[in-house]
């Protein structure tokens, strides 16, 4: 009998943990939708602060932001940084804040000819999308704050 | 006044002409933008790993069907009778199945009708291998596809495939290859995009890619959902793509990064 609470009570802590995690990875996935103003986005996404440091791991990261693979950037430990993109130098001094986050969210709406990926785009605007990704932006709202962060440092 | 109404027609005229000129740029096959000593290697018969498949598509060939003939019963000996123009000017319009044929499709259909044998699945590696020795026997053919008038449907729909951003990338196959060719994506160069080298050996993988399987490998980058190998969307990309390139030498089998 004793066994058997124990397991019962086992069963009901995984199930709660696993129901935390799906929450947790759920909202950690979820788009908060943003609103452009002459060009910018001036209200950090899905109000996350940015922490630069993050960021700049992200931004290496090629499953996450992979930003070296089209734009040269300053990091010189990393080789092969990309060259279909301008480079990044002095990019937080070039752009306000508001205008690098609306060019990191969904280029596209600066440039609808880019090659660039939108990294915080609405994702119902997407077509086709693999059934693992559908309805989720490229990096969650934190990401791409700690993105945006990271830019804002390369001045 | 006559001469002014042919200055001005000219004046209108000259921006079409240039953008015509810009629209008719140079075609680069894959092979210019490999490194030196991977050119060498396409071109050494000995060295070209993408041969064994070549081989392996001469057996096959060469192997007696269920009624004990062979593709080489009609198009003789290593495919002596291959009219090599018609091999490049593939996919081309079937009037009994009322749709384009691909190469992978002729020799499909060739096999059930005249060899008696259960037909291949599309794409699959014996099949490549025989689309790879065919195509191989062409090699340096010049690609010629004409769109016919019954091509025509197929290939607008190839055409507005290969220009619709798909995937949670978004991404289009324009936007990379008729904008960017030459540019690097970290380590990897980006080519115009043509498919006069499939199928062909591709040095990441080791091994032979067919076109419809590079293309779904493309659409898993970014992050889309690929057309099933041999689906009519894909079989119209495949004819765009052929024309896109009309004028390039078959390098089957090419070799790739």
């Amino acid at each position: 009998m004793k066994m058997k609470n124990i397991n019962h009570g086992l069963i009901v802590t995984m199930t709660l943990i696993s129901f935390s995690l799906v929450s947790t990875a759920h909202s950690e996935q979820k788009f908060y939708p943003w609103e452009t103003e002459n060009f910018a986005i001036n209200k950090p996404l899905g109000g996350f602060n940015g922490n630069a440091e993050r960021g700049r791991k992200i931004v290496i990261d090629k499953n996450k932001g992979n930003c070296l693979a089209c734009h040269a950037m300053p990091i010189p430990e990393e080789s092969f940084h990309g060259t279909v993109g301008p480079a990044l130098h002095g990019v937080g001094s070039r752009y306000t804040e508001g205008q690098i986050r609306l060019r990191v969210a969904d280029e596209q709406k600066v440039n609808p000819m880019t090659i660039m990926p939108g990294f915080y785009k609405n994702p119902k605007e997407n077509n086709r999308v693999d059934d693992q990704y559908w309805g989720k932006p490229v990096l969650n709202a934190q990401e791409a704050e700690d993105v945006i962060a990271y830019l804002m440092t390369l001045k | 006044m006559i001469i002014n109404k042919k200055f001005t027609t000219l004046i209108f005229l000259l921006p079409v002409l240039f953008l015509n000129s810009a629209a008719a740029r140079d075609l680069k096959s894959g092979f210019e933008y490999l490194s030196p000593s991977t050119r060498e290697m396409q071109n050494d018969e000995f060295a070209n790993p993408g041969m064994t498949a070549v081989e392996e598509g001469r057996v096959e060939f060469h192997r007696a069907g269920v009624n004990d003939k062979t593709c080489a019963t009609c198009h003789g000996e290593n495919g002596s009778k291959f009219d090599l123009k018609k091999i490049a000017s593939y996919p081309i319009y079937n009037k009994e199945f009322e749709k384009p044929f691909t190469l992978q499709e002729q020799i499909n259909f060739c096999g059930e009708e005249y060899l008696d044998n259960v037909p291949y699945v599309y794409d699959c590696v014996d099949l490549v291998e025989i689309e790879t020795y065919v195509r191989y026997l062409a090699r340096g053919e010049k690609v010629n596809v004409t769109i016919t008038e019954e091509l025509k449907p197929f290939y607008e729909k190839g055409k507005k495939i290969y220009n619709t951003r798909y995937g949670q990338m978004n991404m289009a196959c324009n936007v990379c290859h008729d904008q960017f060719d030459g540019q690097r994506l970290r380590g990897q160069v980006l080519s115009q995009g043509h498919s006069n080298g499939f199928p062909l050996y591709r040095l990441g993988s080791g091994k032979m890619t067919s076109l419809h399987a590079r293309i779904k490998e493309c659409f898993r980058s970014f992050r889309a959902e690929p057309f099933y190998l041999g689906s009519e969307e894909l079989i119209s990309l495949e004819l765009y793509l052929h024309l896109r390139g009309n004028g390039l030498p078959i390098e089957t089998p090419a070799i790739r990064y």
